[in-house]
This record gives structure tokens, sequence and C-alpha cells, in this order.
């Protein structure tokens, strides 16, 4: 693996990011939007409930890690989805960059842009709304790791789904976040969900997370093992979705997709 | 293939058993030919020949069914990065990203393709090709025949030993046709690259290949010198050759004198 030609697909993105306003503003814009949104829902709840800890960390930090996964998530596929749109796949693919050096580039394109989110979210979470990941001590960073890690596997999914279907398949990649969700538990407890739910929240790196999260907002405790669990499972994800993106690839070097997404430009 | 012997400097692009079927469609069968160091060999035929999935195959975007690309020796199968790195195209159906300017694309293919002294290797291009006012300008708002140069700047930015054109002057006029041709001549006689290139246009075929293939059905029909190869086939020129080729590729396979060679003309 060369380090320039994963750097060269960071900066082609920094190229692009910074040549369009369209692409700079959601960077931050939504996910400020939304910390704002779920900060005055949280600060309403406040008001009409008799929970016994405060809901700011509990539920305006699960919606600010649950937004740091999509960010991370849309980070590796906003760049996949560069080569969809300039139909470059011919130009990238037909290079000596190999498929490890691209997903590379993508994934470190998704760190800096998912970093930028995360900042703008905190720095509104804390100024507007009083909220300090301290708060979760120390875990936080195990925390912030395993969304990431889950968020690149989904990221490195998507981006194959799109490789294997066409650019139509956009429109599968968007809404996976929020089919994860309801498994995830990112606003109230696994107990909550009905059994077979349950069974597949197992199966997920973020509902550990948000587990824990929860009982630390409460003043408990987190298990250990509940995060090495999560961190192990994040890891098969990510090998699993690399197999799966090396697949795909290899099906469309052996029918010819991807020269048909260049073709497509002309058609 | 021939075995070249011990001492032998490869071709730069050997072709050998190429085939390729999607099911029972054969598109291309069994495909042998070599491009040789300071040779630029035309790929003709007609729309569906397999020209475009030859070129694919040459540049690992397609897996063959059969068969093996050597790039100066290099077997693309399995040392797929390391011949790549020797190789560059252009292609009228694969433009540059159309959101990125000239020189940023060029910078962003140039470390792909691991171009030392990238920033003078782009001004000398830009300059090469006349792209230097163009510089910061996105390729979308360019006009066809500037997005050709820039695709051709691009196809010679690591110097490539095998460079490969598809159609490479479509989008020209005249005049600016007639000056890359010169560059990509002068570019395949100074140093050790050989260049394969497929045209519609036979003037600039003539003009430019030291050899022509030409592919029917998938399968190289003739061979030979563009100038002397349409005499020897009863035709007055090599357009009217490449209709024949088109029209009556039977008729003309057995009229050839000999069967089409494998390797080198």
């Amino acid at each position: 693996m060369r380090l320039a030609r994963v750097l060269a697909i960071v900066l082609r993105q920094f190229y692009l990011i910074r040549g369009s306003v369209s692409r700079v503003l959601p960077l931050f814009v939504w996910v400020a939007v939304d910390i704002v949104l779920w900060g005055f829902i949280t600060k309403y709840l406040a008001t009409v409930t008799t929970a016994r800890h405060s809901l700011v960390p509990a539920l305006l930090g699960a919606v600010l890690l649950w937004d740091f996964l999509t960010r991370v998530m849309q980070g590796v596929t906003m760049a996949f989805f560069e080569d969809v749109w300039s139909r470059n796949f011919l130009n990238v693919f037909a290079s000596p960059l190999s498929l490890a050096e691209y997903v590379g580039g993508l994934v470190l394109s998704a760190i800096a842009t998912s970093t930028i989110g995360l900042l703008v979210m905190l720095l509104v979470a804390s100024a507007v709304f009083g909220l300090s990941l301290a708060t979760y001590g120390a875990t936080v960073l195990p925390f912030v790791l395993v969304l990431f890690l889950f968020g690149i596997a989904l990221g490195v999914f998507g981006s194959a789904v799109v490789l294997r279907l066409g650019p139509a398949a956009e429109w599968f990649v968007w809404p996976i976040p929020a089919l994860v969700s309801p498994f995830a538990g990112v606003f109230y407890p696994l107990a909550t969900l009905p059994g077979w739910m349950q069974g597949v929240a197992r199966l997920l790196p973020p509902s550990y997370v948000f587990e824990s999260m929860r009982a630390l907002a409460a003043g408990g405790t987190t298990q250990p093992g509940a995060l090495v669990i999560a961190f192990g499972l994040a890891i098969v994800y990510i090998v699993l979705a690399a197999w799966f993106f090396v697949r795909v690839h290899r099906h469309a070097v052996r029918t010819g997709l991807i020269a048909r997404y260049s073709a497509e430009s002309i058609a | 293939m021939p075995a070249l012997p011990a001492d032998a400097t490869p071709p730069v692009l050997a072709v050998s058993g190429l085939r390729k079927a999607y099911g029972e469609t054969v598109a291309v069968h069994d495909l042998s030919f070599a491009v040789g160091r300071n040779e630029i060999v035309g790929l003709l035929g007609p729309n569906g020949a397999g020209k475009t999935t030859t070129i694919n195959m040459i540049l690992g975007v397609l897996q063959p069914t059969a068969g093996a690309v050597r790039i100066e020796g290099l077997d693309l199968a399995r040392r797929r990065t390391a011949a790549l790195e020797r190789t560059n195209f252009a292609a009228v159906y694969a433009p540059l990203p159309g959101n990125l300017t000239i020189a940023q694309n060029l910078r962003v293919f140039g470390m792909i393709y691991g171009v030392r002294d990238l920033t003078p290797r782009i001004d000398a291009l830009l300059d090469e090709f006349d792209l230097r006012r163009f510089r910061d300008v996105k390729c979308g708002v360019l006009s066809s025949g500037e997005q050709t140069r820039v695709a051709l700047a691009k196809a010679m930015l690591n110097r490539p030993t095998l460079l490969l054109l598809d159609e490479p002057t479509a989008s020209l006029d005249p005049a600016t046709a007639q000056d890359i041709r010169r560059r990509i001549r002068a570019f395949a006689t100074g140093g050790d690259s050989g260049v394969l290139w497929t045209s519609h246009n036979m003037y600039e075929v003539e003009e430019v290949c030291d050899r022509v293939l030409f592919l029917s059905r998938g399968r190289i029909l003739l061979e030979g010198d563009p100038r002397t190869l349409p005499a020897a086939h009863g035709k007055s020129s090599l357009e009217e050759l490449f209709i024949a080729v088109a029209r009556e590729p039977l008729a003309l396979a057995a009229m050839a004198p000999h069967p089409p060679a494998p390797g080198l003309g």
C-alpha cells in the first residue's frame, strides 16, 4: 500500500469540499440543527417527566453519538459517490490504485469530515445545552471508537451496494442508519424491545454503546465486557464489509460493470 | 506467443490467447498480439468488433475468461499495480471529473500514478497540450476538444511505457488533431514506449500507425502495414478495406494471404 495513492483520494475530496458550498454546509449544518432540535426536546421533556437522572446526557448525548456514526458512514459513501456521480470509475480502477488504497482513502476522508461534524455538535451541545462528554468519563473514547468503526463498516457496505446495483441504488444507502437505529436502542433501553429485536440488537455494536451510555448517565457503571464485545463486533463488521466490497468489485471486473458505469455517460 | 530469447527485452504489451465470453456469447476470441517499443499499433474494426473489450481487459477493468496480458513482461493478473504503473490511457468515454480543475485532476492522478516532481511535470503538460490558460478551470466547462487534450495530458503524466488511446482525436478539429498526432508520434518514437490506438479515422491511422490489426467479431482478421495492406487485399484505400472488413469479414478472411500472425508483425 502506497500512502501517496491513499492521500490522492483524500486530496480529491479536499478539493471538492473546498470548492463547493453545497459540500461544506452539510458537514456541520444538519448535525447542528439536529442538536438544537433535540436539545429543546430534551429540555421540554425534562420539565414534564420525573426522570431520576438528567435527560441531557442520556438523550442529547445519544443524538450526538448517533449523528456521529451517521456522519462517518456518509463520509465514506459521499467520497465514493463522487466517483459515481462524475463517472470516474474507469479512470480510478484502471490505474495502479489498489482496492485497499482506494477504500483507505475513502476512510481517511470520512475521518476528516466526521471530525468536523463531531466538533460542531460538541460545540453546540455544550454551549447551548450544557452537555459535556466528560460526563461519561474516559469510556467516551471507546464509545466513539466503536461507533466510528461501525460507521466505516456501514459506509463500505453501502458503497459496495451501489457498486453492485448501480447509481440509482444510493437511495438504498441513505436510510441505512434509520433502519439500524430502532434495533440499536439509541433512545431507549434494549429491554423495551421485543425478544427478537433484542436478539438483533445484541449483534449490533452501537447497542452496547448506548446501553453503557445510559447506565453512566443514570450514575451507574459500564460493564467493560460489553464494550469489548462491541469493539469485537465492530471489527467483525469491518472485515465483513471489506470482504463484501472485494467480492462486489471482483464481480464488477468479471462482468464489465466498471466499464459500463463509464459507458452510461455517453449512452 | 513465440518464446523470447533470455536476454531479449519484452514487448511493452504482449497479449496471448485473450478471450472474453459472456455466457454463450463470445466477445473476444483467443486474441494474440504484441506492441513493440517505439511502435504504434492500430486496433481497428467496426462497432462491436471487440476493441473496447480488449482495451478494458488490458487495463485490468475487465477480467478475461482466458488468456494473459503482459505489460513489459509483467503479468497483469498477478502484478496489477506494477503493470499499470507503466500504463496509461485516454478514452472518449472516460473524461476526467468535471468538478475538478485541470490542475487538480492532474495532481490527483499524478499522485495515483506515482509521478515524481509532479508540479513541473504538470506545468510541462499544460504547455505541451496548450492548456495553460485553463489551468484552474473546471474540466466540466471545457469544450469537448479541450477535455480530450486534458485526458491526453493525464495519459502522459507518468510517461507510460504502454499508452492506450481509444479514439483520442475524435473531438478535435483537424489542425489540433494533426498536432496531437504529431506529439503522440514523437512520444512513441522518442522514448521506449509503445502505443495501442483505436480510431475510425483511416486517414489518421495511415498517418500514425506502424501496424494495424483489423478486428471483426472478436477475432483478428487482418494484420499489417496500413500503407500496403489495402493493395494486398485488392482495395484502393484503408477506408475501403475497413468497410469490407465490416461488411464481408468472411470473404476477406478467405482472401488473407497468410493466417493472422500473433506477436510482433
